[in-house]
């Protein structure tokens, strides 16, 4: 017989052997699934919903980090206090895909997994250092987010892999994440250039660690390490964001498309990337929430 | 193929219906559950029109399978009105004209419910981001915001009258 | 004659419209909702070419399919005749026709080649898959520059530009040319002491109703044909279909269902010519209905527009000379509103010398159509600029300068006659004087302002008013109500027969149950309409009158008609009063039912003016522009129902926000739309605006019983011009190009 062409397996096993199947596809919250299979973009044989798994619903602490399950609608992620308080330039990501409506399905495991170079929740999950738990026929592993996506629609993931899980660490003592984006209208519309910034001030106000990453501006999400190693040592002065901006101008190959031209696109990464850094900074300080 | 049988609740009765793997909810709505209430504005999740509840939580209906209904809570716009009693929500967006058409106002009520179920004191912003995914194209929003946050303070009555 | 103060008892109220409930339950019958038993799917197979000859199509396979019922293509239609069709943007039959089934050529990305009607969507959907069309793919030319280029591709080998004398001797692109040349402009402008001016443009928009169109169509075996549809005119739909298959008009019965949205955009057809030959192969009932994709590639748009002005002022700010050559695109078939957009360009100013040359553009667009207030908007957008920057170059107050040079009641009007009472002075007052002009700015903020104008209409309409036997009262209309226009409709019945609006009720009928009402659009329902329900009113007093004198005994001069009674005068009769529904339950027996139908073609209408006043903040790092306060003021003549006005200004002023800052046709080199839907094409969310404060200035038409002025389209005049004006002000650099995306605000050249 010929495996159903929707099921809503509710353990990781027997989704991952349907999941095998030639052709299936993997359906979290199908913001975006169903919409390209629509347009004919992609022809699945098979869906297999996530959402009936407990493991890959909902947000739980794992020591001082937390757990998120990568089918769990984005909106959760707002009503995690625990969260919020600790990795709100993720939360605020996640806020800002589409509408309430779109929320309340899209998850971060389909943001990431659809590979779009555009995807809000990324950087920020790329900036905060987050994992994501990867589950396939030969077990589970467990790698860092960015290493994910491998250009616009395609990820790393072998035939029959999906993610179960996205693990973000504990907030760093003097930490503080951020992201922004810019679109034209203020809802309801897809980043023109997104940038999430994490980085840790010590008592003197001096940066020990950061992580830069840029959505919308190369083939995938980019971290720029040398972006996030431009500030390490300095008190955020000009300088250094000079020199952060000289790393991103370098790393980032923005193109032009009906969303905006790639000069835009290059000079409004650094202006976001300069105010993603000083509101990550400012909560790093406990400035603003 | 054959057809999948699905059976859940539409705004508090049990209903069942037969589907496509493909079919959207809105499609199931408007087709063997009659219920045209519910728009189709672009099939896309980019107007809203077809906002319906989905175990409590507001979807897009066309972005939802239908066979994923099966077991959970439906809820439309044909369920807001309490027999004949229209939906203090349904009574001031009258009262207002916060409908010219009139084709985004199921989504957008059903939409508005669930802002004031969740908060029954919105700020104007709040209720403006709220709504951003429901697009009226009439009315430019004004009466739309003035009308939710007149019902609201509708619901904050009656619920203290209920309380006191 | 009116006294000169009218006192009302429904007019100026607020009541909730008679299909309010419907609408607020999910009960109200839209495009898609009306089914027939039996009835079949349908889907349009459209060109994925901007330009294409099609060679042939082959539609073997497709028929093949099991469920598939009939299959039509271009050859399937006659040749309609080439007649102009009556409307907001000038259109012929048989380009319309062409239109809803391309012929031997597909000219844009969407035009239809070929539908299907099936048992279900999905085998439709999969039926077009099989159909092959042979296409030889032509260069093409999307924007104006292209399309007016020496070496342009060609649209129509028979399009010799109509208004060049003499006629051109070769067909080109340019599908209209107007002009209006009046003093000497060029002299007038050399001797300004201000000149403003430059190179504006502006891009294809869609009017965006959130419903997309949808008809059922139905063809009997005897000929006669039924259609179930929504737009803006069931009689419209009526002519257009006939002409389009060569049927009588007689012979075809169009349904309104409820309208979700049109803004000009339903003023014509789409699928309904296409259903009904449908309807006929298949022999069953037909739906055919569009996507938001299809929407956007297939219907609409507002044309795009390049224009070049220069407007000049002497030292007091007095308005010397205007000159502006504007080009606007009319998509794949001629009819852009050139002539309407040259006529107001600049209707609101004395201006003595003026030089306007009017072009419009076929290239492979869809076929544009009207759209709120059709060619205004872009020219205003121009002309208030320009107004703007000479009330910086002169440092007087733009309100002010714009005050100095206000056309008002007598002076001449854009066809040579003067002008009767118009409001435009007014509104400038009313936003001079509105608490908004002189609030102090936040930090950052700036604030533009702009007026504009519409002609609005007045044209054919018909209404009938019927007692049932209790007195209550049926309207029957065949103006489809996109916006509340049965409880204008009821409120002028109650207010003329002097009842309680709630015993009025209002239907829109189909077309063989009313007779001929030209559509909805114009501004032209509250006006036309209903004066033809007032004078259907008065037609049921004067009976109801004659009944009370016949049971009186008197002569019908002598009663009299007050409070919804009957008065006697005269004799006996003095003192003694017959109320509307003790006539109405007398009438079977006493002379038989009341009723009347009344058919008008009002004159009379007036231009609406209104003033539009936009606060903006910028992001000067970004470009980003949010509208932090708005007011739209307008003579509105006299509002019936003052809350669904405001509605209009409301709605209008979104609509020009959305097409000052974000909304556009993008088109890649492939000729192909990039932003057919919701996401990418931008309206206005409600998080991207503020309330929209309105004023309604009261200057009623003496040609209308109550003073009715349109009012549905001005409102999308002045917004453009009103948020570049403030973001100009912003930007330190004057706003020439639309859309003011936060791209083009921050690194928009002015090319
Ligand atoms: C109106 C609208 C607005 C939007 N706005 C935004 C926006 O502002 N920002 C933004 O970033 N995105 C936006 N999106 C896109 C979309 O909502 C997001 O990308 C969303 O996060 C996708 O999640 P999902 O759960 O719906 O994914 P799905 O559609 O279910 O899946 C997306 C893809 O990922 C695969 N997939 C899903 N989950 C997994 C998994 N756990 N393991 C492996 N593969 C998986 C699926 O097979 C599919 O290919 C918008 C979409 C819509 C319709
Ligand atoms: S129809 Fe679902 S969002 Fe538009
Ligand atoms: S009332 Fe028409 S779209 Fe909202």
């Amino acid at each position: 017989m010929p495996p159903s062409p929707y099921s809503a397996p509710d353990n990781l096993g027997e989704a991952l052997g349907l999941a095998a199947a030639p052709g299936a596809r993997v359906l979290a919250g199908g913001t975006d699934l169903l919409i390209q299979t629509r347009a004919g973009r992609l022809a699945p044989t098979a869906m297999v919903d996530l959402k009936r798994i407990d493991r890959a619903m909902g947000i739980r602490p794992a020591g001082q980090g937390f757990v998120i399950g990568a089918a769990t609608p984005c909106t959760a992620l707002r009503d995690d206090a625990a969260l919020v308080a600790a990795w709100p330039g993720v939360v605020e990501a996640a806020s800002l895909i589409g509408s309430v409506q779109v929320r309340n399905r899209a998850s971060l495991g389909g943001n990431l997994c659809n590979a779009s170079p555009a995807a809000d929740s990324v950087p920020a999950l790329i900036a905060a250092g987050a994992t994501a738990v990867v589950a396939g026929p030969g077990g589970e592993r467990e790698v860092p987010v960015e290493a994910i996506p491998a250009g616009p629609g395609r990820t790393t993931l072998a035939p029959g892999e999906l993610v179960i899980e996205l693990r973000l660490p504990p907030r760093p003592p003097g930490g503080g994440d951020a992201y922004l984006r810019l679109t034209p209208r203020t809802e309801m519309d897809i980043a023109v250039v997104g940038v999430g910034a994490a980085l840790v001030l010590d008592g003197s106000g001096r940066c020990t660690a950061a992580r830069i990453a840029l959505g919308a501006v190369a083939p995938t999400a980019l971290l720029v390490e040398a972006a996030g190693a431009a500030l390490v040592g300095t008190k955020l002065e000009e300088g250094a964001i000079a020199a952060m901006l000289a790393a991103i101008d370098a790393a980032i190959s923005p193109i032009d498309d009906q969303r905006a031209s790639a000069a835009y696109r290059r000079r409004i990464a650094g202006v976001l990337a300069t105010r993603a850094v000083a509101r990550a900074a400012a909560r790093a300080r406990g400035e603003q929430a | 193929m054959s057809k999948l049988h699905i059976t859940t609740t539409v705004n508090g009765d049990p209903a069942e219906f037969l589907c496509e793997a493909d079919d959207s909810l809105l499609a199931a709505l408007r087709g063997p559950l009659g219920l045209t209430g519910t728009k189709e504005g672009c099939g896309s999740g980019d107007c809203g029109a077809c906002t319906v509840m989905l175990d409590g939580s507001m979807v897009c209906s066309c972005l939802v399978l239908a066979a994923e209904a099966q077991g959970r809570r439906v809820e439309t716009v044909e369920g807001l009105a309490e027999g004949g009693a229209l939906h203090p929500l349904q009574q001031r967006f009258l009262e207002h004209g916060a409908l010219q058409c009139g084709f985004c106002t199921p989504g957008l009520l059903v939409a508005a419910r669930a802002l004031l179920e969740r908060n029954p004191d919105p700020s104007e912003e709040e209720a403006r981001y709220w709504l951003a995914g429901n697009l009226c194209r009439c009315t430019g929003y004004d009466k739309v915001i003035r009308a939710v946050l007149d019902a609201g303070r509708d619901l904050r009555q009656d619920h203290g009258e209920k309380v006191a | 004659m009116n006294p000169p103060e009218q006192s009302f008892r429904v007019v100026g109220t607020r009541p909730v419209r008679p299909d309010g409930a419907d609408k607020v339950t999910g009960r109200a019958l839209y495009g898609t909702d009306f089914a027939l038993a039996g009835m079949l799917h349908g889907a349009v197979l459209r060109s994925p070419h901007a330009h294409a000859r099609i060679r042939g199509i082959d539609a073997s396979r497709a028929l093949a399919l099991p469920g598939v019922k009939a299959v039509v293509t271009g050859a399937d239609f006659p040749e309609a005749a080439s007649v102009a069709i009556a409307g907001e943007s000038a259109a012929n039959l048989r380009d319309i026709a062409r239109n809803v089934m391309a012929r031997d050529k597909a000219l844009y990305e969407g035009h239809a080649v070929a539908a299907v009607a099936a048992t279900s969507p999905a085998i439709a959907r999969a039926a077009l898959a099989l159909i092959a069309v042979d296409y030889e793919v032509l260069p093409h030319a999307t924007s104006i520059a292209a399309a007016i280029a020496p070496d342009a591709p060609l649209l129509h080998d028979d399009l010799f530009t109509p208004g060049l004398k003499p006629r051109p001797e070769t067909p080109s692109n340019l599908a209209l040319h107007v002009a209006i040349d009046t003093g000497d402009a060029a002299a007038a402008l050399a001797g300004a002491a201000a000149v403003a001016g430059g190179h504006y443009t502006t891009q294809p928009v869609h009017q965006g109703y959130i419903e997309p169109h949808a008809c059922v169509a139905q063809w009997n075996a005897d000929g006669q044909a039924q259609i179930w549809a929504s737009s803006q005119g069931a009689f419209m739909i009526r002519s257009l279909v006939a002409g389009a298959l060569g049927l009588k008009q007689a012979d075809i019965r169009v349904t309104p269902l409820e309208i979700g949205g049109g803004f000009g955009g339903k003023t014509t057809v789409y699928l309904e010519p296409v259903a009904l030959q449908l309807a006929r192969q298949a022999g069953r009932p037909v739906r055919l209905e569009m996507s938001r994709s299809e929407v956007f590639r297939a219907t609409g748009p507002a044309p795009g527009a390049v224009i070049d002005i220069r407007l000049g002022a002497d030292k007091d700010g007095m308005l010397v000379g205007a000159e502006m050559t504007f080009h606007y695109t009319a998509g794949a078939f001629p009819g852009a509103a050139a002539h309407p957009a040259a006529l107001l360009a600049l209707a609101g100013y004395k201006v003595p010398n003026r030089k306007i040359t009017g072009w419009e553009v076929v290239c492979n667009l869809p076929s544009s159509a009207a759209y709120r207030a059709p060619g205004a908007p872009q020219v205003a957008f121009a002309v208030e600029s320009c107004l703007d920057e000479l009330a910086l170059q002169l440092g007087i107050d733009p309100i002010e300068l714009r005050l100095k040079n206000a056309v008002g009641p007598g002076d001449t009007g854009p066809m040579g006659l003067p002008h009767g009472q118009i409001g435009l002075i007014e509104c400038l007052e009313a936003a001079r004087a509105h608490p908004h002009y002189s609030a102090p700015l936040a930090p950052g903020e700036t604030r533009g302002v702009a007026a504009g104008g519409w002609a609005n209409y007045g044209g054919p309409s018909t209404a009938a008013v019927a007692l049932a036997e209790d007195g209550s009262v049926l309207v029957t209309t065949g103006s489809p109500d996109i916006g509340g226009s049965r409880a204008a409709m009821a409120m002028m019945a109650a207010e003329t027969l002097g009842v309680p609006y709630e015993t009025v009720r209002v239907t829109i009928a189909d077309t063989a149950s009313i007779g001929f009402s030209f559509l909805t659009g114009g501004s032209r329902t509250t006006f036309a309409t209903g004066h033809a329900v007032i004078a259907a009113a008065n037609q049921v007093i004067a009976t109801a009158r004659a009944r009370a004198a016949q049971i009186w005994g008197v002569a019908a001069d002598t009663v009299a008609w007050r409070d919804g009674a009957a008065h006697g005068t005269a004799g006996d009769s003095a003192g003694k009063v017959l109320t509307l529904a003790e006539i109405a339950g007398k009438a079977a027996n006493a002379g038989g039912p009341i009723s009347a139908e009344v058919g008008v073609n009002p004159a009379g209408w007036l231009p609406g003016f209104g003033v539009h006043i936009c606060d903006c903040a910028l992001d000067a790092e970004t470009g980003q522009v949010k509208v932090t306060r708005y007011t739209a003021i307008q003579d509105v003549g006299r509002a019936i129902h003052p809350a669904y006005v405001e509605g209009q200004l409301q709605g209008g002023a979104a609509q020009g926000i959305g097409w000052a800052l974000n909304e556009a046709y993008v088109y890649g080199a492939d000729g192909r739309m990039e932003n057919p839907g919701f996401l990418d094409y931008r309206v206005p969310v409600a998080s991207d605006l503020p309330m929209i404060d309105t004023v309604l200035v009261d200057k009623p038409n003496p040609d209308h019983p109550y003073g009715v002025k349109g009012v549905g389209e001005t409102p999308i005049v002045p917004p453009l011009a009103a948020v570049a004006n403030a973001v100009s002000r912003a930007a330190g650099r004057r706003q020439r190009h639309l859309p003011m995306s936060p791209e083009q605000v921050l690194l928009g050249g002015d090319a």
